[in-house]
């Protein structure tokens, strides 16, 4: 049996304790909120916190607030199933509510948290293995090794975002969050919290927590996540796209597409934005500009699936993203 | 190699309270199968990825993989020997005997608990509903198809319906 | 048959009973163990614990392909906890399933052949710790050129992944030819040849394969295991643990969470910790992780194959010319029998006049591969399907009605001399037709909607042991207590198929019981007698007439207490609903305990015994050991697909399968067992393989449940199954084969429907949306729709062995032989 290794254990009871205990031990502690990305990390010895900070008795992450006229805020600890089955998400949010419950199994989401998701360690099928494993590659550059194997000369990581819900935040303009143990706290658009590297993938110093996720007020767009996988579950996302589309008497004032699971972070496929910004939305239009998501779509032999068929996909899955968006029929 | 020393702490297992001595960075699936011989509960992958190792906290069906067993100290722990009340089997044991739902058994127990949660929250699930609430459990015997039909048959019984087996589901068509 | 198969007339086994006189036989009765199976009570082997119980785990190769230059087990040895560190030189003897490839060794001695495996063994008082201690041995390796394809295989005969074998890389080759080919081909009005690829995939048992191992303080040593094979693995463990006599080894087979081929092989680690234990006088346990369980594999083979055809207008077969190229792995496991199957089966769908098979299997530094569930024979035959469907284009001849005019005759011998008994397909493919709309609907669905059809054949059993003797391949004892309990032992392992149950419903039948009242003691070396194991679909027809036979004789004995007692001849006696009794008169009877009372007062301890052999094989020539079969078991299947051209993404929305298992022992199990074949032949069609990364060291790219992908309850569609009985006098109460047979024509069909749904040929396994899209985007850029292999690699044949046909008037051996024979004045006898 696969067994976690022996760490320190904590379980503050308020979000400044947790904050004080992360500063206390530095980067030797990780947070762990539902523990379906950070324990089968420790179990294949890849991710190896001395101590680990729990964050299942702070209940203050948990809630949600606002509402959708003025924009609603979740609480990091907000479990996916929880987001998947909301009534008030589901109805407002549906984009949000049916990114969660692409995430993986309704066992896991009963367990895994939106900022579990939102910061979910880049994947790689040279990284996501066994200690023993990987010492049959001579490790990686994302952990113990200085190659990455996915482009040997590269110098560079190249694991993959494979979150389903960030691609659509980040689309959507979401804004998250973070506090610190010095007291400071601060609020940023989601996208910028993504860096594209496989190894430093987010843009937040280890003892930050993640405490809110803040979704835009509704006024006159619609979002859609598109997710390519092999089955109807488990799988995580090989192609993610995230789209919003804000679109007035016909015309698309401005457009967001993030392509997820084919790239370090979030791909903004930004020509097929400024192709569809200003525009009056029609079909042919529509797939002149997802097919520009061909380039930027950074499919690698590292996950699932054929890399080169998944940058075709891109284009695919933008059009139909964006066919949601203008409340079109796809396929 | 283990830690020095073990913690102490009372579980709510199938609702009786158990003390017991544990190394702190086991799993609940650890706990329940090593130090309180629970050994109804299974393990595929002890990486949350096939369901075998489901179990209700709280009623609601996890991976007890990747629960901590210091998490849910003092949390109410269901498990597949907590279904049947004395010798009389739960509704769906019987329905998953009847049918043949449990071919070598091994994922039975975490498809048994996931599937009593979605029972308590819908009492009449449709086909499409029990398979998006078995999508986190694999099965290599059945196909799935007899545990779909199970499920159907106890969530009847369990209405009050006298229900039994469809023909074609035991004979063929 | 049998033992006394020579007073044993045909019908021996009660196929002819009639349907309604069975009264625990067909009825869909819970299986035995059912509340054990549902309450969690059933204890599989990592379920079970002893006192002073130390850990075990096993240091495994991190190179492909290596000589090993030294180990340092010193600091692992003085890590506090550590109990025990093995290496192999104390087990130097090898071992291996097959008399003719006993090449392995529980722990590697000079080489290492892939990436997992195993070179030593710590023994700790955890696992942790166990863990630690292997990270801490230092083994010291001399890499050599790793070899992982098929091509590499056969183009680089150095470095020797083996040393033996038939030379170079290659581990054997095989050249049958059957009737005149050439003449075969003339005959022919259509000619055509097809490559095609059937990639290897993996049985992925939910259970992981665990041991516990106990040397006892009288010298004895018991091993748990989950193995599908107890009998194998005591021998294995006989020989490498020498001079430790077989006696003092006991194997008991524990409940298998799932096996399908996968716990079929001895494996190092049940013996490794049998060894730990003698040691350590501590009792052992080891539990693979799912990795490791990848390692072990001895799954599907990887295939390449070259078919050439030629048929007659009406598309019967004239010649077929089968070669299959088989990607073996590191070990030779089941690989010789499994080369041999790949050119078995051809036959006994549809007639082949003339048939030719050349057949080669190739060492490469991947996990060894063995027998899956079909073992050998999914590739060959999604090779043909997928070939007569285009046949059936060729000629405009619809699919369903071409297979259907070429079925091969029941009752018959094939040109490779297996004897086909009861032959229920044509029955089978009537039913998937009419079930599916298959006339009304094949070819006028919208585009990315289609239907296809393929079948399929199965043995119930090997016909011939794994080492050739005259014992039998299965036994069962019967003790019949008087308090009217009556025991089963049998040697035969439950894997979840049922056997256990099979085993009380037969007896239960025979001696009029409850089949819930019976004790059934099984996989036990020590308690029970042989059975060969769970493989090759043989336990209900083999462990099942044993069974009869045992029961049949308990019921003489009882019957002849019976009439003494109540002075009414033997031959009006019946025995049920827990009666022995008169048939003129009901009433005049006594109860079963009563009987067994009387038996015993009469004669003592009251138990009998049953065995069952198959019957000789009419395949006499070399390599004619593989094939024969006491039945044949068939399956035709309807598979829908939905296409999206746009991406070669597809859904299976229904599948229409039905299976002709002679007669079902219990229809509800037996159903159960074509679903879940379905679904693992779905699997194989859509998704899984074992994928290596040649370029990185050759590692496994996905030993993970989440990463190796399987289908879930999303990817499952509706199953129409059909049974079709058609009982075989070879089978108790005419059964013949359900567990591995209706998952064949599952991968070719869904092939098949790929293409009536947008009309491209994806001539691999698994077919995957990348190359549905790679024969779409050809199929539009102007080239051929097709996605496959192309090429064969070199081989250097061994002169064909040639077998005159039954319709040429040959005898089931060589024509060499044939000859000698005539001159020594013999063949007369040998008609078959």
């Amino acid at each position: 049996m696969l067994r976690l290794p022996t760490f320190g254990y904590h379980r503050p009871q308020s979000v400044d304790e947790a904050l004080r205990v992360a500063k206390d031990h530095g980067p030797e502690a990780s947070f762990v909120a539902g523990g379906t990305d950070l324990y089968p990390n420790m179990k294949r010895r890849h991710q190896r916190p001395k101590q680990v900070i729990s964050l299942g008795a702070l209940g203050e992450l948990h809630h949600s607030s606002g509402d959708p006229g003025a924009g609603m805020t979740l609480g990091a600890m907000m479990r996916l199933s929880e987001i998947e089955h909301s009534p008030l998400l589901r109805e407002h949010y549906p984009a949000v509510a049916e990114a969660a419950s692409l995430v993986s199994t309704p066992l896991l989401r009963n367990m895994g948290t939106l900022g579990g998701n939102l910061l979910l360690d880049t994947r790689c099928n040279y990284y996501d293995q066994t200690h023993e494993w990987r010492e049959s590659v001579n490790f990686c550059m994302k952990c113990d090794g200085d190659t990455c194997w996915v482009a040997p000369s590269s110098p560079r990581c190249w694991a993959v975002q494979s979150s389903d819900s960030a691609p659509l935040l980040c689309a959507m303009g979401a804004e998250v969050t973070l506090r610190s143990a010095d007291g400071g706290e601060r609020r940023l658009p989601l996208g910028d919290l993504y860096r594209d590297d496989g190894i430093a993938y987010v843009a937040k110093d280890p003892s930050e927590l993640m405490t809110s996720v803040h979704l835009p007020a509704l006024n006159g767009w619609r979002a859609s996540y598109r997710k390519l996988r092999r089955r109807g579950t488990f799988d995580f996302p090989v192609l993610g796209v995230g789209a919003c589309v804000w679109t007035e008497g016909g015309v698309i004032t401005d457009v967001k597409i993030r392509i997820g699971g084919a790239g370090s972070w979030p791909i903004a496929a930004t020509a097929a934005e400024e192709m569809l910004r200003g525009q009056t939305a029609n079909e042919e239009l529509v797939r002149e500009a997802a097919a520009s998501a061909y380039k930027p779509a950074r499919a690698m032999d590292n996950t699932d699936h054929e890399a080169r068929w998944r940058k075709r996909m891109a284009p695919v899955f933008v059009t139909r993203a964006l066919f949601d968006c203008l409340g079109w029929t796809a396929d | 190699m283990s830690q020095p020393s073990k913690l102490l702490a009372e579980f709510a297992v199938n609702g009786e309270a158990t003390q017991v001595a544990f190394d702190g960075y086991k799993t609940l699936l650890e706990l329940l199968r090593e130090d309180l011989g629970l050994t109804g509960t299974k393990h595929g992958c002890e990486l949350g990825e096939c369901g075998a190792c489901a179990v209700l906290v709280d009623g609601t069906p996890v991976l007890s993989c990747l629960v901590l067993a210091q998490e849910v100290i003092g949390r109410a722990i269901r498990t597949v020997e907590g279904m049947a009340e004395g010798p009389t089997l739960h509704p769906l044991q019987d329905a998953f005997a009847d049918l043949g739902a449990a071919q070598c058994g091994y994922c039975t127990p975490g498809i048994l608990l996931t599937a009593e949660a979605l029972l308590r929250d819908d009492p009449a699930p449709s086909r499409e509903k029990i398979r998006d609430a078995l999508a986190g459990n694999l099965c290599r015997c059945t196909g799935y198809l007899k545990i779909f039909e199970a499920v159907e048959l106890a969530a009847a019984r369990q209405r009050g319906e006298t229900a039994a087996p469809r023909p074609e589901t035991i004979y063929g068509h | 048959m049998g033992t006394d198969r020579k007073d044993t007339p045909v019908g021996r086994w009660r196929h002819d009973v009639p349907t309604e006189s069975l009264r625990v036989v067909r009825q869909p009765l819970r299986k035995v163990d059912a509340r054990s199976k549902v309450t969690g009570i059933t204890r599989f082997a990592d379920d079970l614990t002893l006192p002073r119980m130390l850990h075990m785990k096993l240091l495994r190769s991190t190179v492909a392909h290596a000589r090993i230059v030294s180990i340092d087990t010193a600091a692992a040895e003085a890590m506090p906890g550590v109990h025990g560190v093995l290496l192999g030189n104390v087990m130097p003897n090898p071992f291996g399933i097959l008399p003719v490839s006993q090449d392995e060794h529980a722990l590697c001695i000079e080489k290492v052949r892939m990436i997992g495996d195993p070179v030593a063994a710590v023994a700790a008082v955890d696992e942790q710790t166990a863990w630690e201690a292997c990270r801490k041995i230092a083994v010291e390796y001399e890499e050599l050129t790793p070899i992982h394809t098929i091509h590499d295989a056969a183009a680089q005969p150095e470095p020797r992944i083996h040393d033996y074998g038939v030379g170079g890389n290659v581990h054997r080759a095989e050249n049958l030819e059957f009737g005149d080919l050439a003449q075969g081909f003339a005959e022919a009005d259509h000619v055509r040849e097809d490559l095609f690829f059937f990639e290897g995939n993996t049985h992925l048992p939910m259970e992981q394969h665990a041991t516990l191992a106990l040397f006892d303080a009288d010298e004895r040593l018991t091993v748990w295991s989950s193995t599908q094979t107890p009998h194998y693995l005591h021998r294995a463990l006989a020989k490498v643990l020498a001079p430790l006599p077989a006696c003092r080894i006991r194997v008991i087979a524990c409940p298998n969470g799932g096996g399908f081929g996968g716990k079929s092989d001895p494996f190092n680690h049940e013996i490794c910790a049998a060894k730990m234990a003698m040691i350590t006088g501590r009792p052992i346990k080891i539990c693979l992780t799912r990795e490791e369980v990848f390692y072990c594999h001895r799954g599907r083979h990887p295939v390449l194959m070259k078919s050439r055809i030629g048929v007659d207008k009406s598309g019967a077969i004239t010649a077929l010319d089968f070669e299959s190229y088989l990607d073996g792995g590191s070990y030779g496991s089941y690989g010789v029998a499994s080369t041999f199957y790949t050119g078995a089966l051809q036959t006994v769908t549809y007639t082949v006049q003339n048939y030719h098979f050349r057949g080669a299997r190739f060492f490469t530094n991947k996990a060894p591969c063995g027998p899956k569930r079909g073992h050998g024979t999914p590739q060959p035959r999604f090779a043909l399907e997928v070939q007569l469907d285009k046949i059936a284009v060729d000629l405009g001849l619809d699919p369903a009605d071409m297979r259907m005019a070429n079925l091969a005759p029941a009752e018959s011998l094939t040109a490779n001399f297996l004897r086909i008994g009861s032959m229920g397909l044509g029955a089978c493919i009537d039913k998937v037709v009419a079930g599916s709309g298959w006339r009304e609907r094949r070819g006028k669905l919208p585009h990315g909607r289609g239907l296809g059809i393929a079948c399929a054949s199965y043995l119930s059993g090997a016909g011939l042991p794994i080492y050739w003797n005259s014992m039998p391949h299965s036994g069962v004892q019967l003790q019949l207590d008087r308090s009217g309990l009556v025991t089963v032992f049998c040697g035969s392992t439950d894997i979840g198929q049922g056997s256990d149950s099979i085993l009380a419903y037969i007896v239960a039948e025979v001696l009029g019981l409850d089949p819930f009242d019976l004790r059934i003691v099984t996989s036990d070396t020590d308690l029970t007698p042989v059975d060969l194991g769970s493989y090759s679909s043989r336990v209900t027809v083999m462990s099942g007439n044993a069974a009869m036979q045992a029961a049949e004789r308990a019921r003489e004995v009882l019957a002849k207490a019976v009439a003494e007692q109540l002075e009414v001849p033997v031959g009006r006696l019946v025995f049920a609903e827990g009666r022995v009794f008169d048939t003129e008169d009901p009433d005049r009877g006594v109860s079963f305990v009563e009987a067994v009372v009387a038996a015993e007062s009469r004669w003592g301890t009251v138990g009998t015994t049953g065995s069952y052999r198959p019957p000789k094989s009419a395949a006499r020539f070399k390599g004619g050991g593989v094939g024969p079969s006491p039945s044949y078991s068939y399956t035709a299947a309807v598979v829908e697909v939905d296409v999206d051209p746009e991406t070669g993404i597809y859904t299976v929305p229904k599948i229409w399968v039905a299976h002709d298992l002679g007669r079902a022992i219990n229809a509800a199990l037996a159903v159960g067992q074509v679903e879940g074949s379905v679904y693992m032949g779905l699997g194989e069609a859509m998704m899984e393989e074992m994928a290596y990364r040649p370029s990185r060291f050759g590692v496994h790219k996905i030993p993970s449940m989440l990463e190796y992908k399987s289908p879930t309850t999303m990817e499952m569609p509706d199953v129409v199954t059909y049974l079709v009985e058609d009982p075989d006098p070879n089978g108790p109460y005419g059964a013949k084969e359900v567990g591995q047979g209706p998952l064949l024509p599952i991968m070719p069909a869904v092939a098949n429907a790929v293409f009536d749904a947008v009309g491209v040929r994806v001539d691999e396994v698994p077919v995957t949306p990348e190359k549905v899209f790679a024969a779409l985007q050809a199929a539009q850029s102007g080239k051929s729709g097709r996605f496959g292999p192309t090429k064969t690699p070199d081989v250097e044949w061994p002169a064909p062995r040639r077998v005159r046909t039954p319709w040429q008037g040959g005898t089931g051996v060589e024509v060499e032989r044939e000859s000698q024979n005539e001159a020594a004045g013999v063949a007369g006898k040998k008609g078959a």
